[in-house]
């Protein structure tokens, strides 16, 4: 049957504090950490782009894979802050694994929804026996305005998943998705900045969705929140996706060990992908997974993972995600983050 | 500045860390070369070099060309893969201060350069620190 055969996280080294950010902008970093229930995010090093995380993301998956990267068929790389706007991510991650040129590569863009579409085409594609592994990558380094409530949780980091039909790690049961046109969060052409809807980004936009999304995989497949070990959510702050299982009916020890929100920020295309990721570093053989993504614009993709035995024998072998949010950590003071950010306006050479 | 040719060229070197072997003496060679130097061998298998090694020497760049200029300062080391075989790479992720000989570190896959604000966008390998 077929599912993961690999997976692999990446989350820079560099944080900074919901405090450190506050107190440039006069805001009360109390109401900050307790109303979007943010502690710190990462940034990435000047060097690092949706690239750069997406390679190292997709070798770990390679490795606990243990495939020929020539036998990956399709990889698509899902961002909003996709490095170039002409020119593919995908081929530059083909080119650095050793995948070129027998593939097929294309780059998705849909708010922070773009990962977990690119793992649902190339399930699909699986699935469909086109071909023999795919790779979907989510993967961001998003800004927020200076000030702005973004920018206390735009964060970077990314997680690549390859689907194959033997000798997975978790069986892909079931997939959903729910989309409406629903104008919450945009950038237009352009502008360096996204905008959003404030209030709005909540019930017709990530609550709707979300909600529905999963409604309609637990429908579909006849599974209720009782079938499931662990949940996770896209996550733009701690309290959406603590509220969104409380709606449907999930215990919150069913979502921590996926909620990384407080310590990584909101990684946008990585977001619900690094949340899995989480949960494949620990579970095991016969846990059922839900994933349920969001993106604004706006949809949610959702989908049903079980645990198998071979998990437990790949989990080691890299990275696990919670150990890059705990350890091995390096704190920035607003003025380098800014600096590392490109947020300070010099004379161009 | 790496020119797009030049550094399409390079790819291979840079983002898989291929190196070449003489079919020969077994001499490896990175960046790859034509001809070895140790027995004029032209014949070469093409090998990939690991991406964790121990920092050998280094070095503290303060003026760097103008194109790194907002990266100053930052180490620059050789670091040695094992087998005799070492590569020189700049270090990142880290202040130079904190750079020690032996300490480990690990190759990663990071932007080189970018040709201003419109040009093309290099990759390769840079060396972080292990732990
Ligand atoms: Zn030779």
């Amino acid at each position: 049957m077929e599912g993961i055969v690999g997976y692999g996280a990446y989350v820079p080294r560099n944080r900074i504090k919901v405090e450190e950010i506050a107190k440039v902008w006069g805001a009360d970093a109390p109401s900050y950490k307790r109303g979007l229930m943010l502690e710190e995010k990462s940034v990435p090093s000047p060097d690092q782009d949706v690239i750069t995380m997406s390679v190292e993301a997709a070798r770990r998956a390679v490795l606990r894979a243990g495939i020929n990267p020539k036998d990956i068929g399709a990889i698509y790389v899902g961002s909003e802050s996709h490095p170039y706007a002409v020119k593919p991510s995908g081929t530059v991650v083909a080119e650095a694994i050793g995948a070129t040129p027998d593939i097929h590569c294309a780059d998705f863009e849909f708010a922070c929804k773009a990962g977990s579409e690119g793992m649902f085409v190339a399930f699909g594609l699986v699935r469909a026996g086109l071909i023999k592994y795919g790779l979907g990558i989510g993967a961001d380094t998003s800004q927020g305005a200076p000030g702005d409530a973004l920018e206390y949780s735009a964060s970077a980091g990314a997680a690549a998943y390859i689907f194959g039909k033997d000798d997975v790690i978790a069986t892909v049961d079931a997939s959903y998705s729910y989309m409406t046109d629903t104008p919450d969060f945009w950038r237009r052409e352009y502008q360096f900045y996204p905008r959003h809807g404030g209030r709005f980004t909540g019930e017709p936009a990530y609550f709707k969705h979300v909600l529905g999304a999963a409604r309609g995989i637990l429908e579909q497949t006849g599974l209720t929140p009782k079938d499931f070990k662990y949940v996770t959510f896209h996550q733009p702050n701690g309290k959406f996706p603590l509220r969104a299982g409380a709606m449907l009916g999930f215990e919150k020890a069913k979502i921590e060990q996926g909620w990384l929100v407080p310590k990584l920020g909101n990684t946008y295309s990585g977001a619900s992908p690094l949340g899995l990721s989480a949960i494949l570093d620990v579970a095991k053989p016969g846990d059922r997974i839900l994933m349920v993504s969001y993106g604004s614009g706006a949809g949610s993709d959702a989908f049903v993972f079980t645990a198998t035995k071979r998990l437990a024998d790949v989990q080691n072998m890299t990275f696990k995600t919670w150990d890059m949010l705990n350890n091995h950590k390096r704190y920035l003071e607003y003025g380098e983050y800014a600096k590392f950010r490109g947020k300070i306006n010099k004379i161009q050479d | 500045m790496l020119t797009p040719p030049k550094y399409w060229r390079e790819i291979p070197q840079r983002y898989r860390l291929e190196a070449a072997k003489c079919a020969q003496c077994g001499k490896v060679f990175f960046p790859p070369r034509l001809i070895c130097d140790a027995c004029k061998g032209e014949e070469f298998e093409t090998v990939v070099l690991p991406r964790e090694g121990k920092i050998v020497s280094f070095t503290e760049v303060h003026t760097p060309a103008s194109n790194f200029s907002d990266e100053a300062p930052f180490a620059v080391g050789i670091i040695d893969l094992g087998n005799e075989l070492t590569i020189l790479a700049q270090i990142v992720d880290c202040d130079p201060g904190e750079v020690k000989i032996g300490a480990p570190m690990r190759l990663e896959f990071r932007k080189l350069q970018k040709d201003g604000e419109s040009g093309v966008l290099c990759y390769g390998y840079k060396a972080v620190p292990a732990r």
